[in-house]
């Protein structure tokens, strides 16, 4: 199986950069973004499987830019990442779309965990369709 | 209000009160006496003017039917007849028979000469030509004298009528039996204490008074002008004092003779039924003011109790109020403050995560502390998940969400939770013993929440007891039927007094740092609020807590 194709979102470049160091590392193709129009261009050029989002982001939150990536690449999954330990504002994410949600701050391999379920749902869909 | 302004309060409303009602109560009281000893004093005044209108009356009467009585025997009888001592004695026992008014009767001649004599005394052949009444009698024909001591040396008065037969003159006497005549004078006395007398214009007794002296008497007192005898209205009513005493005098002068009648009356003796009746009302009155200070305390009290318990009742209110806005506060900054918080953990912790997956590409050999710092790592990655699980609790805290809605068995909920907990109990020799109460009612609300509660008091009743003790979870129904308890009670250390207020508050916390968040009491308070539920505390130190949970029974 091939590498599997993940974008975070999240509007702290520090974190981006992290994520994106640490899951390199961890056989996954990992790209970041630092809002969720700059995801949206990304999502435009580059195939992703599962993009993990940050709830809360200024200007383009998290849900909207769910309800973006939803409507223009359907088959890509979407892991809500939250802060606010709220499981509200995960269910929410989940009522449009989201694959699942992870609060802040995760434990890596957990989220690798669900990264990569995310990415078996995402290679059903596409087998369906096809 | 403090102590002191209740009481000042119920001061107040007493004075109001009682002036209100004792005031009227009072006029009254004063106006109804005031009318009644007028009217009686009335009365008494009335009646003595009869009394003494009708005696004086009585008295006329009888000295004019002794003078015309005379007159008729003077006028029927001649000279010859009446000077016979035998038929004079035959006439004077024809009118004895009638009313033994007299002690004795005579004629005298127009010399003076006692000619013939009926009665007890030995007065035959006394002449009168010096006497005043005498000349009196000659002269006017008619004559009642006053009372005097006479030949006889006894008091006594005398009736004569004069008779002019051809050339002769003559008189007919008679005395009057004194005791007679005193005792139709004080006729029948309205009290004890009252009087009756005759007094000629000199103040000279006429006949005894009990109060004055025996007959002959002369008094000191005032009388009223003569000139108001024989006016119609000639009785004079006046008060006056009488050996300490203040009497009601009633006078009159009697219209044959210059007598003036005397009657007194003691108004003491008269009044008695008034002061009867009126001590009967003062005793009403008092029994009224007594029923009113009775009413008035007790309704002060009532209104005074009433008032402490709506400023207890308004007091919870405000403390439960201020705790419930208090929570709402503190959860609100919980939450921002760990949200914030949240974003340096999580770089924190990949930073150290990265540290680890770099440290993994290093040659050991080449890197002196490659050890130390993969420990240091892990260190940090445990810190930050220590610190995650303060924010994560402190959101839960502050969460505002939806309880789910239930078909709850408290029983079976206890029951459950501890579970949880007994092989920790187990551990550290903690006896639990259940008294589960089987007949209450099951209720609807969130389980999951209220395990929460029920774990985390348990979890503090365990850390209170430590090892070696006992706790008692029980479970009921609350007096009013409305709530269901589940108690706790702990034989641990206790919570001090002053901390008992603050035990609910977030971040309070008795455990050493990092082995409590100071959450679990307040997050507790803020589920049951959310329920519909309340927590209640009894501690006392060095004894044990008990904490009850009541829920409402929905």
């Amino acid at each position: 199986m091939e590498k599997a194709r993940v974008l975070v979102v999240d509007d702290e470049k520090e974190f981006v950069d992290l994520f994106v160091n640490r899951f390199n590392k961890r056989n996954v193709l990992a790209l970041g973004a630092g809002s969720g129009p700059e995801a949206l261009k990304t999502l435009q050029t580059e195939p992703v499987d599962v993009v993990v989002l940050d709830l809360k982001m200024p200007g383009m939150d998290g849900i909207e830019t769910l309800k973006e990536i939803k409507k223009r690449h359907p088959l890509v999954e979407v892991i809500m990442l939250t802060g606010h330990g709220s499981v509200e504002a995960g269910l929410q994410g989940m009522g449009h779309g989201a694959y699942d949600f992870i609060m802040k701050p995760f434990n890596i391999e957990d989220l690798l965990v669900r990264i990569n379920k995310a990415r078996e749902r995402k290679a059903l869909n596409e087998k369906r369709q096809a | 209000m403090d102590t002191q302004g209740y009481g000042r309060l119920r001061r107040k409303i007493m004075t109001v009160t009682l002036v209100f009602s004792l005031v009227p109560l009072f006029a009254l009281g004063f106006f109804v006496h005031l009318q009644f000893s007028k009217t009686y004093h009335e009365k008494i005044i009335r009646n003595l003017e009869r009394a003494v209108d009708n005696r004086q009356k009585a008295l006329d009467i009888f000295l004019d039917e002794r003078v015309s009585q005379l007159k008729s025997l003077a006028y029927t009888h001649s000279y010859q007849q009446l000077s016979d001592p035998a038929q004079l004695n035959a006439i004077f026992n024809v009118v004895q028979t009638n009313s033994k008014s007299y002690v004795d009767m005579g004629v005298i001649d127009q010399n003076g000469e006692h000619v013939a004599y009926v009665g007890p005394f030995s007065l035959k052949r006394v002449n009168y030509k010096d006497e005043p009444w005498f000349h009196e009698t000659m002269l006017k024909g008619q004559y009642v004298s006053d009372v005097f001591m006479g030949f006889r040396k006894f008091p006594h008065f005398i009736i004569a009528v004069m008779r002019r037969e051809g050339d002769r003159t003559w008189i007919l006497r008679a005395t009057i039996d004194s005791e007679a005549f005193s005792s139709l004078v004080r006729g029948i006395h309205t009290g004890e204490l009252g009087d009756a007398y005759l007094v000629n214009t000199e103040g000279v007794l006429q006949t005894p008074s009990r109060l004055a002296g025996p007959v002959m008497t002369k008094l000191s007192m005032p009388l009223p002008s003569p000139a108001t005898a024989g006016n119609k209205d000639g009785t004079v009513i006046e008060e006056r004092p009488v050996k300490d005493r203040t009497m009601i005098v009633g006078m009159a002068w009697l219209q044959r003779v210059p007598w003036l009648l005397v009657i007194m009356e003691d108004p003491k003796e008269e009044l008695s039924a008034l002061v009867r009746a009126q001590s009967i009302a003062a005793a009403m009155v008092a029994g009224g003011i007594l029923l009113i200070i009775t009413g008035a305390a007790l309704t002060a009290r009532s209104i005074i109790n009433k008032l402490i318990k709506a400023d207890r009742e308004k007091a919870a209110l405000d403390a439960s109020l201020m705790q419930s806005s208090k929570m709402a506060a503190l959860g609100k900054l919980a939450a921002g403050v760990a949200h914030e918080v949240n974003n340096p953990l999580t770089l924190i912790r990949e930073s150290a995560g990265w540290i680890k997956d770099l440290l993994v590409d290093e040659d050991p050999e080449k890197m002196l502390h490659l050890e130390e710092i993969d420990v240091a790592a892990n260190k940090i990655e445990m810190h930050v998940d220590r610190a995650k699980a303060v924010t994560h609790r402190m959101l839960g805290f502050g969460r505002r969400m939806e309880p789910m809605q239930e078909n709850v068995s408290l029983n079976l909920l206890t029951d459950q939770t501890l579970k949880f907990l007994e092989s920790e109990a187990l551990h550290r020799n903690i006896e639990i013993i259940k008294r589960l109460d089987e007949s209450i009612p099951n209720t609807t609300t969130d389980m999951a929440q209220i395990q929460q509660v029920i774990l985390n008091i348990l979890d503090n009743a365990i850390d209170a007891v430590g090892s070696n003790g006992a706790i008692t979870v029980s479970t009921g129904k609350a007096e009013d039927g409305r709530e269901i308890y589940v108690a706790i009670a702990d034989t641990g250390c206790g919570i001090p007094k002053e901390k008992l207020n603050t035990i609910f508050d977030p971040f309070f916390t008795t455990k050493k740092v990092g082995e409590g968040t100071g959450l679990g009491l307040a997050i507790c308070y803020g589920i049951l609020e959310k329920l519909g539920g309340r927590v209640e505390v009894q501690s006392e130190e060095g004894k044990g807590s008990t904490f009850t949970i009541f829920l409402p029974v929905v």
